[in-house]
C-alpha cells in the first residue's frame, strides 16, 4: 500500500509538472484519461432487481461488458387491490442494477418483447454520445438493437425511455440506475441496497381499486397520485424490508426516476455518513436529508450502531405517509443504551402542578356535570363549532341546506315542530322521505358521534340561528330521548 | 358483352360465394385536415377513396398464401420480411389453436402487406388517408379535440394482448370503418415519411421537433400524446420488420 502510494505521488508530481496547473486539483481518479484504458476480456454483466445490486467490481480490470436488456409492458401492482401497466426495463420498476467499472466498455443489447406495443429505448446517463444511448437504440416490438460505449465518468447514473412521449415512458417506470465504480472499486461496506423513488399518476385517486389507467392530465399538472419507492407501495415493508446487523456499514444507491418531483430522502434515525452528492465525487458528510432531483441520483451509506427498524422517506412527509413513499430497514443485534436508551422512565406531566388527577367512574357524569354551568351564549358558541366540523358539510353556512339532496335547517317547520324528533336524529341517524318547508327529501343523515353535551350545544345553537323557535337545548333533554329508545 | 367485363362479373358472382374474397368497403368522402405535425399553413388534402371496413383477417390471409406461396412463411425471402414472419402460426397454412380466423392477421410486413393489397386490387392507405379516416370517433370525422376520444387511443396502450381479439370488437366510426383504434397498429404506404426516430431527437431538421424536445415542450394536450404514439412506432420500423401488434388494411381510389 505503502508503495502504491509512493507511486501515486510520483505520477501525480509528473502530471502537476508537465500539465500545469489544470491537474494539480484533481486527485488519483483522474491519473489515466479514461479514453486509454484498456480492456482485458469479456464478461457478462450480472443484473439485478431492486433492492438488490450485483456484486462490487473490485479490484478487476476494464472489460468488455455485455449487457443484455428486455422490455416488458406488463401488470403488477400499484398498491393493495390497485394494478397498473407497468413499462419496465428487464421486468422490474425501477430496471435491472447495472453495475461497470470505469473503462468498461459496455456491448448493449435492448429488446423489446413481441408482445409489447410500443417502441422504446435507452437513455443511459453514464453514456458520452448523442442521446445517450437513445439515438441507437430506438427499437420496435419483437426486435433487438445494440450499442455500446465506453464508461468514462465514475458516478452513479439514471437510465431511462427517451421514446416520445417521453414523460409517459418515464412515468410507466421505465427507468433505472447504472454505476460506474472508479478503478478499484468502492470502498467495500457490509450491506448494500438499490432504491429509486418514483411518482405515478393514476385516473383513479389514491387507493381506488383495480386496473388504474394512466392520466396525463394529473402528470402535466405534476399531481401525484403515488410517490414510492420500487415501484409500488409496500415495495420496501413487510416481507420487502432491508436488513443489516447492527455494526454493519449500509450503502444505499438512491435514484429518482421522477418523472416530476424531487425526493428529499431521509432516514428516520439515522446520518448518512457520507454522501455521494449527485452521485458523482463531491462527498459531504453527516447529512440528515439529501435532495435527489429527478432523472438524478446519490450514493448514501452509514453505520447502524443500534438494532431496530429505521424508516426510509420522502421527507416531502404527505408524500412518505400518504402517498406511499416509505419503506424500512431492519437493523437487528445487541443494543448499545449508550447511544440510544430507549424509554427511560414514563412520568407524569402537570404543568399546574402536583395535585393528584382522579379518573372519573363513569363517563357520563363528567359530561353532565359541568354542562349546566354554561350559558346560552356558552353554549351557542361551542355549537357553532361543532356546526362548522359536523353539519356543515350537507346542511351548508346558514342552513339553507342543498336542494333536492339536504334539507335546510333554517326557518325549518320539520325542525321546530318537534325538539325531542331533532335530539333523535342527531343521535341516531334519519332515513326516508321527509317533508322540509313542502320540499320532499329522502337522503341519509348518519348517526353522529357527540357526546349528550355536544348534542345540546349544537342544537341549541340551530334553534337559535336562522330564524329558527330559539329552544334552549339542554344535555338533559339528550339523555332523555337517548333513555326513551 | 365483352369478355373483360364477363371476367368482372364472373369474379363479382365467386367473390359473393366465397365470403372471404373481397372484404366489404365503405367510401369516404375527402377533405383537408391537418396532421398533427402540421401548422395551419399545412393542410392535406384527401381525395375521395374507398376504405376496407375491418383490417385483414387471418382467414383471408391464410387464402392469400395459398394462392401466393411466395408468401408462406417457409418460403418468404428475408429481404421482404423478417424472422417473426407470421411466427404464430402452426404451419404454413395452418393457424395455432389459440388463433382466431376473425383475429386480424398480425406478424406481416409492410412488403407482404403492399403485395397482398395490390393482389386485391387495392392499394395500402397512405398515411394522410389513414389518420384523416382515423381522427373520427363514432359521431363526428374529426373527434380529436375531444378527451373521450384520446382515453381511447390512450387506454388501448395498457390493454395487453389485444391482437388476439376479433375484428369488429372496437366501434364503428363515422365513416362505417370499424377497428382503427383499439385493436392492433396498421401499416400505411408512406409509414416512414414521418420521422419519428432515435435519431431525429438530436437532430436540427424540421422532424426533430415532433421528438422527445417538442412532446414535452409544445404539446401539453393529450391529441398529440395519442397520436405522438403512433407516429413513434412507425418511426420505429422498417419495411421487412413483422410485429405481434401491427396489421393492416386496404384501400382504394374511388373511380377504380
Amino acid at each position: 500500500m505503502k508503495s502504491f502510494n509512493l507511486t501515486l505521488i510520483i505520477v501525480c508530481f509528473v502530471l502537476v509538472v508537465s500539465c500545469g496547473v489544470n491537474d494539480a486539483s484533481k486527485d488519483g481518479a483522474a491519473l489515466q484519461d479514461p479514453t486509454t484504458i484498456v480492456i482485458e476480456g469479456t464478461m457478462e454483466a450480472e443484473l439485478t432487481a431492486p433492492p438488490f445490486v450485483p456484486a462490487p467490481v473490485g479490484d478487476r480490470p476494464a472489460k468488455k461488458l455485455i449487457v443484455n436488456m428486455e422490455i416488458l409492458e406488463e401488470v403488477g401492482a400499484m398498491a393493495d387491490g390497485v394494478e397498473y401497466v407497468y413499462w419496465t426495463f428487464g421486468g422490474s420498476v425501477p430496471g435491472s442494477f447495472i453495475r461497470t467499472r470505469v473503462g468498461d466498455e459496455v456491448e448493449f443489447t435492448l429488446s423489446n418483447h413481441p408482445e409489447n406495443k410500443l417502441p422504446h429505448n435507452i437513455d443511459l446517463h453514464a453514456v458520452t454520445g448523442p442521446g445517450g444511448g437513445a439515438t441507437s437504440s430506438f427499437v420496435a416490438p419483437g426486435h433487438e438493437k445494440v450499442f455500446s460505449f465506453k464508461t468514462l465518468n465514475p458516478g452513479l447514473y439514471v437510465y431511462h425511455c427517451a421514446t416520445a412521449p417521453v414523460g409517459m415512458h418515464i412515468a410507466n417506470g421505465m427507468y433505472g440506475l447504472i454505476l460506474v465504480e472508479p478503478a478499484g472499486g468502492l470502498p467495500s461496506v457490509d450491506k448494500e441496497y438499490y432504491i429509486m423513488q418514483g411518482d405515478f399518476y393514476t385516473k383513479g385517486e389514491n387507493g381506488e381499486p383495480g386496473l388504474q389507467p394512466f392520466d396525463m392530465q394529473k402528470a402535466v399538472d405534476e399531481d401525484a397520485d403515488y410517490v414510492v419507492f420500487n415501484g409500488k407501495v409496500g415495495a420496501l415493508t413487510g416481507d420487502g424490508v432491508i436488513t443489516a446487523n447492527v455494526g454493519e456499514t449500509v450503502r444505499l444507491y438512491v435514484g429518482n426516476g421522477g418523472p416530476n418531483l424531487t425526493s428529499s430522502f431521509h432516514v428516520i434515525g439515522e446520518i448518512f455518513d457520507n454522501v455521494h452528492v449527485e452521485g458523482g465525487d463531491l462527498i459531504n458528510k453527516n447529512v440528515q436529508t439529501t435532495s435527489i432531483p429527478a432523472g438524478g441520483a446519490a450514493i448514501v451509506d452509514f453505520k447502524v450502531d443500534v438494532p431496530g427498524t429505521f424508516i426510509l422517506v420522502d421527507h416531502a412527509i404527505f408524500r412518505a405517509f400518504n402517498k406511499g413513499a416509505l419503506g424500512m430497514l431492519k437493523v437487528s443485534g445487541e443494543e448499545d443504551k449508550q447511544i440510544y436508551s430507549g424509554e427511560m422512565q414514563e412520568g407524569i406531566y402537570n404543568p399546574e402542578g402536583g395535585t393528584i388527577q382522579t379518573m372519573p367512574d363513569d363517563g357520563s357524569t363528567v359530561v353532565s356535570a359541568p354542562a349546566t354551568n354554561k350559558s346560552l351564549s356558552e353554549k351557542i358558541a361551542s355549537g357553532k363549532q361543532i356546526y362548522t366540523q359536523t353539519c356543515f358539510a350537507c346542511h351548508q353556512s346558514e342552513g339553507q341546506g342543498i336542494p333536492n339532496a339536504f334539507p335546510p335547517l333554517a326557518k325549518s317547520d320539520y325542525l321546530n315542530a318537534d325538539v325531542k324528533r331533532a335530539i333523535g336524529s342527531v343521535l341516531n341517524g334519519l332515513t326516508g322521505e321527509i317533508t322540509v318547508n313542502g320540499e320532499k327529501y329522502n337522503s341519509i343523515m348518519t348517526k353522529q358521534t357527540l357526546t349528550d353535551e355536544e348534542i345540546a350545544d349544537v342544537l341549541t345553537y340551530v334553534y337559535n340561528s336562522w330564524g329558527n323557535n330559539k329552544t334552549n337545548v339542554t344535555p338533559a333533554m339528550v339523555s332523555e330521548v337517548k333513555s326513551s329508545h | 358483352m365483352r369478355p373483360i367485363f364477363r371476367l368482372i362479373i364472373c369474379l363479382f358472382m365467386f367473390c359473393t360465394v366465397s365470403a372471404n374474397c373481397q372484404s366489404k368497403m365503405v367510401k369516404i368522402e375527402g377533405g383537408t385536415y391537418i396532421p398533427l405535425y402540421g401548422r395551419d399553413s399545412l393542410q392535406i388534402t384527401i381525395t375521395d377513396f374507398q376504405m376496407d371496413v375491418y383490417p385483414v383477417t387471418n382467414q383471408q390471409y391464410i387464402e392469400f398464401v395459398k394462392k401466393y406461396p411466395k408468401w408462406k412463411r417457409s418460403n418468404v425471402k428475408k429481404l421482404f420480411a423478417d424472422g417473426n414472419y407470421l411466427r404464430d402460426w402452426k404451419s404454413d397454412t395452418l393457424l395455432n389453436e389459440d388463433q382466431s380466423l376473425k383475429a386480424p392477421i398480425t406478424n406481416v410486413s409492410w412488403f407482404a402487406a403492399k403485395d397482398y393489397c395490390e393482389c386485391q386490387g387495392k392499394r395500402l392507405p397512405t398515411l394522410d388517408e389513414w389518420e384523416y379516416v382515423a381522427m373520427a370517433n363514432k359521431e363526428m370525422p374529426d373527434a380529436r379535440r375531444l378527451k373521450d376520444y384520446n382515453e381511447f387511443i390512450l387506454s388501448w396502450y395498457e390493454k395487453p394482448k389485444t391482437s388476439t381479439n376479433h375484428i369488429g370488437s372496437t366501434f364503428k366510426n363515422y365513416w362505417k370503418v370499424y377497428d382503427l383504434h383499439g385493436l392492433v397498429w396498421e401499416w400505411t404506404y408512406d409509414f416512414n415519411s414521418v420521422l419519428i426516430s432515435g435519431e431525429s431527437r438530436k437532430d436540427v431538421d424540421d422532424d426533430s421537433n415532433l421528438f422527445c424536445g417538442s412532446a414535452a415542450v409544445g404539446t401539453t394536450d393529450l391529441m398529440n400524446y395519442a397520436a405522438f404514439m403512433r407516429y413513434a412506432i412507425r418511426g420505429s420500423l422498417n419495411a421487412n420488420y413483422t410485429m405481434k401488434n401491427l396489421g393492416f388494411r386496404c384501400v382504394k381510389d374511388e373511380n377504380n
